[in-house]
């Protein structure tokens, strides 16, 4: 028997599946968020991307584009895809708690 | 007198130009124009070239014929500006100084932007239909085309036109059915988004119609590099899609003299107000058209509706009014779609592209994303009335503003809850 006791959240997600209140955001919910989007266990590269698209997007009031994220990150464009398969700019937003890039038109 | 300088005379450099020359106390200000070409192409005909629908003959003519008189034009490549000077440099020698800058340098598309991209094959097995000399290349080999893979790529978001790539598909079902080689071919849509479009209603719609037409989607993808030898293309995160013939929509980026003048974002796009098109940096500069970085679509209709926005507040400045006209976001496109139908959509900033009757609500004769024939014949009309009307600066009988009238809003789906164990 495990003395922890799992607490149950329940966050409202926008219609991009994205979390529809930043406030709800922690770094465990992160982790959680990135479960789902099977990128796995969290790492400091992983933390690097996402702790620089969240001050972007205060800054900017948008998530990076790809290109930005790999200009301004230090990141590679390989690496990205390793740390956020198919979609790093979507998902690492998706995982930073913010609305999906309003990049494509 | 004021110095008006106008870089770039493509659709909305010259646009403006036609609209300044005819503003109330025009004589009160100096007209120039700037462009590295003396040849004026109406684009959104480049899409019908490589299938024979139209020629060179049909999408240019001199610029010349669309300045007004008293307008200086000035052909050369534009080197640097100084925004801070307020001065533009051109590859010619020329220091052009200003009071009002206007740019309307456009996008244009970087294959080199992607790794093997313009080696051996291209413009042998590679091409690409947003330059004349590449829908011209693509015609010559369509033509004799045995069959095989068609690929269509679009490399990365944004891009200039995005239902072009769509209207290609389309018409290249029809064109390879009329030639009875459909069977021989197999037509690979291969996109970053994660759907035919990016607006939702319009994917479904558009979807629909690639299933349809028998046109494989793969989506998603974000090509990294071009394999060469064994022609397949292949995405950052290693998936490959092999190719015979491959129809690329490169990289879009502003022209290198902004990002030289370090006046553009990581795309060279130029950050913009959204709602005033003044640049958000410098106030006596004001940004149309693609060159700007407005989270709208890259196309000639939002140039046409900008350039009332930007034409009044331009205006306002110079007298030293509030800018108070606001741009939308308003777009305004037909979709060919094959056989000689086609679809219209009409959307802005906050509205996707809905079903609906347009201009008249409930008459049309346009049929909102919807295939019909009027909307082909509307389609094809367009190329008169660019030339004749839209460049030239006359009105149209379209508001610049996006109307709601007529549009069919589809009920919203309920925002999703979802639980999740921390």
């Amino acid at each position: 028997m495990t003395s922890e006791t799992k607490q149950e959240k329940t966050v409202l997600l926008d219609q991009d599946g994205h979390l529809a209140n930043r406030e709800d955001w922690s770094e465990e919910l992160a982790q959680e968020l990135a479960n789902m989007e099977d990128v796995g266990e969290l790492t400091d590269r992983h933390w690097l991307v996402i702790k620089y698209i969240q001050k972007e997007f205060d800054e900017n009031g948008d998530a990076p584009s790809i290109r930005k994220l790999t200009k301004e990150s230090g990141v590679s464009t390989k690496e990205l895809y390793q740390l956020f398969p198919k979609g790093p700019a979507k998902k690492a937003a998706k995982i930073a708690g913010l609305p999906k890039p309003k990049g494509c038109i | 007198m004021k110095d008006i300088l106008i870089l770039g005379a493509g659709t909305a450099g010259t646009m403006m130009a036609n609209k300044l020359s005819k503003a109330p106390k025009s004589d009160e200000f100096r007209l120039t124009i700037v462009d590295k070409d003396e040849t004026h192409y109406y684009q959104p005909g480049f899409l019908f070239i490589p299938f024979g629908i139209y020629s060179k003959e049909d999408v240019i003519k001199p610029k010349k014929n669309f300045f007004p008189k008293d307008t200086n034009v000035i052909v050369s490549e534009i080197d640097l500006i100084k925004p801070e000077e307020n001065k533009v440099h051109l590859s010619n020698g020329d220091v052009l100084s200003y009071d009002y800058l206007i740019i309307a340098t456009g996008t244009e598309i970087r294959p080199d932007e992607i790794e093997g991209m313009t080696d051996e094959l291209w413009k042998k097995s590679i091409f690409d239909f947003y330059t004349i000399e590449g829908a011209l290349a693509l015609a010559e080999f369509l033509d004799d085309w045995e069959g095989g893979k068609l690929v269509l790529n679009i490399a990365e978001m944004p891009i200039k036109c995005p239902v072009a790539p769509l209207e290609f598909l389309f018409l290249a079902d029809d064109y390879f059915k009329k030639k009875e080689m459909r069977d021989k071919v197999e037509i690979i849509f291969v996109t970053p988004l994660d759907a035919a479009f990016t607006k939702p209603i319009a994917a479904r719609e558009l979807g629909n119609f690639l299933e349809e037409k028998n046109i494989n989607l793969v989506t998603e993808f974000n090509i990294g590099r071009v394999d060469n030898e064994e022609k397949k293309i292949i995405s950052w995160d290693e998936r490959e899609v092999e190719f015979d013939l491959l129809v690329t929509i490169p990289t879009n980026m502003g022209i290198e003299a902004i990002e030289k003048s370090e006046m553009g974002d990581e795309l060279n796009f130029i950050p913009t107000d959204n709602h005033t098109l003044q640049s958000e940096n410098w106030e006596n500069i004001f940004v149309i058209g693609d060159a700007t970085n407005l989270p709208s679509s890259k196309a000639g209709s939002v140039a046409h509706f900008e350039s009332d926005v930007l034409f009044e507040n331009l205006l306002s400045h110079i007298n030293g009014e509030p800018l108070t006209a606001s741009f939308d976001g308003h777009a305004n496109c037909f979709i060919e779609s094959g056989d000689g139908k086609g679809l219209l959509i009409d959307f802005n900033y906050d509205t996707e592209p809905l079903p609906g009757k347009f201009p008249i609500p409930g008459i049309g004769p346009f049929s909102l994303l919807k295939e019909t024939k009027m909307n082909h014949i509307g389609k094809m009309g367009f190329k008169w009335l660019y030339w004749n009307m839209l460049i030239k600066g006359r009105d149209l009988p379209l508001e610049s503003q996006m109307s709601m009238a007529g549009k069919i809003v589809p009920e919203k789906d309920e925002q999703e809850t979802k639980t999740l164990q921390l």
